[in-house]
């Protein structure tokens, strides 16, 4: 009892003790934070992988993919039975995508991803992630009239609006730069026969029609327009851009022939980008040019950093530039199936983006429907590449996938991993991140300890006549020992209780904390270009935040171990004597 | 002093029915018992202190006795040992060789527990400079032998029964009007009276005194020393006083000195 009143008074009266646990307080706020936050980062990126990657995979390293896909299916649901929640089929390759972007080519790599429309919004978060509030309820690969990412600020004009703008622009520049080639020739054929007047039969080589437009008093304003072929790629009228003005070329000289010969741009496009006879067939299916403004070429969902890129302008503010947007046709390029590939070129439109803020996944991922892809890849209606299982929430990943190894051997070229094997090296990095990070912290607590054993042995000497008189009392060595490992007791517990309360204050609020941090120094703490994530995530576990404080505690009581020893040691008539 | 003379008549008392039960019984020299009224015996004690290599003999072949409801007196210079006979007596210390025996039984080889127990229940302890605890009230020390002795559940249990007590006894040293002041907060004597009654709340069969009025003035060390004549003639109590003052020993019902480390009778 006396223990306890002593610890107490102790506490109470002797505050440079509770200065020496302050480090303590906040080595344990700060492995409160450093896990929280860390936890935070991994639940999070382990939500947005397993979003994606549902839970089992089963990929097939053939060329021709998993023939009789359906077969499969069946037989994977026989032997998953109860667990299985949602399955789908995919075809995967690995894909070129261009994007013409004010009349430049940039080209990205990316995984082009055959999606089953009905059953992968039951495998995965796909649909999420789109912009698009229709598309987050069912993905249709036509792109809408408008209203895309009603959430985000500064998103550009997308949508048919947008498309019919741009193409109403570029037709007008079309006719703009065929009436001023036309005019060119004319006059450079009328400078020839001002020059060297020419026998009638030269003259009778060129077209009639031409000459007749020459004569047309629209001469003197070609020639106004010198700056025309420059002005191509600008052309900046409101939202329209020219940066996609070649698009609709490659179809244009299919039923176009008679027209005008294209541009000398035009060509360069064009041996760039051939002509794609699925396009031409659907073009000729309805006997009639594709017309941008009111046609799209197959869907494709892009991952936003595909097609874009964040950065900081010159206010400071965090920007994204879009290379193209929902609207915009882009030219995807990626093997064909069989034993020697070909590269095929396929032309389509840009429906919707995908932001799941992985940047790994939004950099590299475009969706596209899987009957497309096996068409254009010339697959099988029945072969796919890959199959992917979602299962019910709790069951067995690991033993699931043993049992689907067994029915599909290696030797089929086929392989079963769970969504945790194919992330494995980076859950395992961030795994080791966070206990290096906590033994480094702990580290800090046990110098704090050094601290606290100081400082008790301070108030050991300063209590050497109160020890002495304890002990002519009758009180034991270990009792005198345990009011000292008491007192580390209650500091600890004190250090370490205000430290959690501390830290998971700090964690609540951490996101206005880094905004004021931000005001105060102008750096900024959580760079949005840098992460994906809008603000910092956090995921408090209660059991790591008793392990920190329980850790603490024990380290505050082993530090007073030694004091406390010196204490019961102690003489009493020594300590008595002593003045 | 003379008034003191006359007070103290000295006196014999029958001693106290010996039990010391509940010190666990140690092999006693049945040849080395003392007669029954003797409490508190120490046999040829040595005892030196090591202090830079240096063996300085504190006492030599030093014999002491206090009879039950007695006070005895040590009487001695500064520096002559009285303080660490009185310290071996109270078990505090451990004697180079002699024996102690404490009614009847031999007290100076139990186990360091057996000691503090011993301290705890038998003996009572007051001090030149009171050593009280600087952090607790009066009353919380005076009630500290018993949380010491009880445990924290049988504090807990026990402590009506306790904290009656010790206002009893703090009654009875005339301190009922400081319950809850700091020891920094009383007098000299009142301190001093607050050890004594922290000294007797454990029912101890003797009272070691350490000069106990040698750090107040007259006045107050009187009333001191009537408390223990009071102590000593009303409730039996047995006392073996340390003091240079020899006016005092006078007083008490005998008295030894003590020189060069070994004991005579005045």
């Amino acid at each position: 009892m006396y223990r306890w009143i002593l610890c107490w008074r102790y506490l109470r009266t002797r505050y440079i003790a509770l200065a020496s646990v302050v480090s303590v307080m906040l080595g344990v706020a700060t492995l409160v934070i450093v896990n929280a936050v860390m936890d935070g980062f991994t639940a999070e990126m382990q939500q947005r992988m397993h979003g994606i990657l549902s839970d089992v995979i089963i990929e097939s390293r053939s060329a021709h993919g998993l023939e009789n896909y359906r077969h499969h299916v069946e037989r994977i649901r026989r032997i998953v039975g109860d667990d299985l929640v949602g399955i789908t089929s995919l075809v995967h390759v690995p894909a070129m995508v261009s994007i013409d972007h004010r009349g430049e080519t940039i080209t990205r790599q990316i995984n082009l991803i055959g999606i089953d429309v009905d059953s992968y919004a039951d495998v995965s978060d796909f649909s999420k992630y789109l912009l698009h509030p229709e598309n987050q309820q069912r993905i249709s690969f036509l792109l809408k009239e408008s209203g895309y990412a009603p959430a985000r600020a500064h998103f550009p004009e997308s949508g048919w609006e947008y498309r019919r703008k741009k193409a109403a622009a570029e037709k007008q520049l079309r006719q703009l730069r065929e009436q001023y080639e036309r005019e060119q020739q004319r006059n450079a054929m009328l400078r020839e026969a001002i020059d060297q007047p020419p026998p009638p039969t030269v003259a009778s080589e060129t077209s009639p029609e031409s000459m007749q437009f020459g004569l047309e008093p629209t001469t003197s304003r070609g020639l106004s327009l010198p700056s025309l072929p420059t002005a191509l790629t600008v052309n900046d009228s409101g939202e329209v851009e020219s940066s996609s003005e070649p698009h609709s070329s490659p179809v244009r000289p299919v039923a176009a022939s008679s027209e005008q010969q294209p541009s000398p741009e035009h060509s360069t496009v064009d041996t760039l980008t051939p002509r794609v006879d699925a396009v031409a067939t659907l073009a000729s299916d309805q006997a009639r040019v594709f017309d941008a403004e009111f046609q799209q070429h197959e869907g494709v969902v892009l991952g936003i950093s595909i097609a874009s890129t964040r950065y900081r302008d010159a206010a400071g503010q965090v920007t994204d530039y879009y290379y193209a947007r929902p609207g915009d046709d882009v030219m995807i390029t990626f093997p064909s199936a069989g034993n020697s590939p070909r590269a095929i070129n396929e032309r389509f439109t840009v429906v919707d983006f995908y932001e799941s803020k992985m940047s790994e996944y939004d950099a590299t991922f475009a969706f596209v429907p899987l009957e497309k892809l096996q068409r254009y890849r010339g697959m099988s209606a029945d072969a796919v590449t890959s199959i992917q299982l979602r299962l019910r929430e709790g069951a067995d990943l690991d033993a699931v996938r043993d049992t689907l190894r067994r029915a599909f051997p290696l030797e089929t070229m086929v392989q079963v991993s769970t969504w945790r094997d194919l992330q494995g090296p980076l859950l395992a990095a961030v795994q080791m991140e966070t206990t290096i990070l906590n033994i480094l912290l702990f580290l800090i607590i046990a110098v704090a300890g050094f601290g606290i054993l100081a400082t008790f042995f301070m108030i050991v000497i300063e209590k050497t006549k109160d020890i002495g008189i304890l002990k002519s009392l009758g009180a034991s060595g270990p009792g005198v020992a345990s009011i000292f490992l008491g007192y580390g007791l209650l500091l600890g517990a004190f250090g370490a209780g205000v430290g959690a309360v501390a830290g998971l204050a700090f964690v609540a609020r951490i996101n206005s904390i880094a905004d004021l941090l931000e005001v105060a120094t102008g750096q900024e703490v959580f760079d949005p270009t840098v992460y994906y994530f809008d603000s910092i995530p956090t995921l408090v576990e209660p059991m790591t935040v008793v392990w920190v404080v329980v850790g603490a505690i024990g380290i505050a009581v082993l530090a007073s171990v030694l004091p406390a020893m010196r204490a019961a040691r102690m003489h009493p008539v020594k300590a008595l004597r002593y003045e | 002093m003379s008034e003191l003379a006359t007070q103290i008549r000295p006196r014999r008392r029958q001693g106290e029915p010996a039990h010391a039960a509940d010190i666990a019984l140690q092999p006693t020299e049945p040849l080395a018992a003392p007669s029954a009224d003797v409490l508190l015996e120490a046999r040829n004690i040595t005892k030196s202190y090591r202090r830079n290599r240096l063996e300085v003999p504190v006492l030599r072949d030093c014999s002491f006795s206090a009879r039950t409801g007695e006070i005895t007196a040590i009487v001695g210079q500064s520096g002559s040992g009285k303080s660490t006979l009185l310290h071996l007596l109270g078990t505090l210390d451990i004697p180079d060789s002699g024996e102690i025996y404490f009614d009847g039984r031999r007290i100076d080889n139990l186990s360091r527990r057996q000691r503090d127990r011993f301290r705890n229940q038998k003996l009572g302890m007051i001090f030149q400079f009171y050593h009280l605890l600087p952090e607790i009230t009066a009353y919380q020390n005076v009630l500290l032998p018993m949380m010491i002795q009880a445990g924290f559940w049988g504090y807990l249990k026990n402590r009506t029964a306790f904290r009656q007590r010790a206002q009893q006894l703090l009654q009875r040293v005339g301190l009922e009007h400081r319950l809850h002041h700091r020891p920094s907060e009383l007098s000299g004597g009142e301190m001093q009276r607050a050890a004594i009654a922290r000294a007797l709340i454990a029912s101890p069969q003797i009272l070691l005194a350490d000069e106990p009025t040698g750090n107040l003035d007259q006045q107050t060390g009187k009333r001191i020393l009537d408390l223990l004549n009071d102590l000593n003639e009303n409730d039996g109590l047995t006392i073996v006083m340390v003091t240079h003052d020899e006016s005092i020993a006078a007083q008490c019902h005998s008295a030894v000195v003590l020189s060069n480390g070994t004991t005579r009778r005045p």
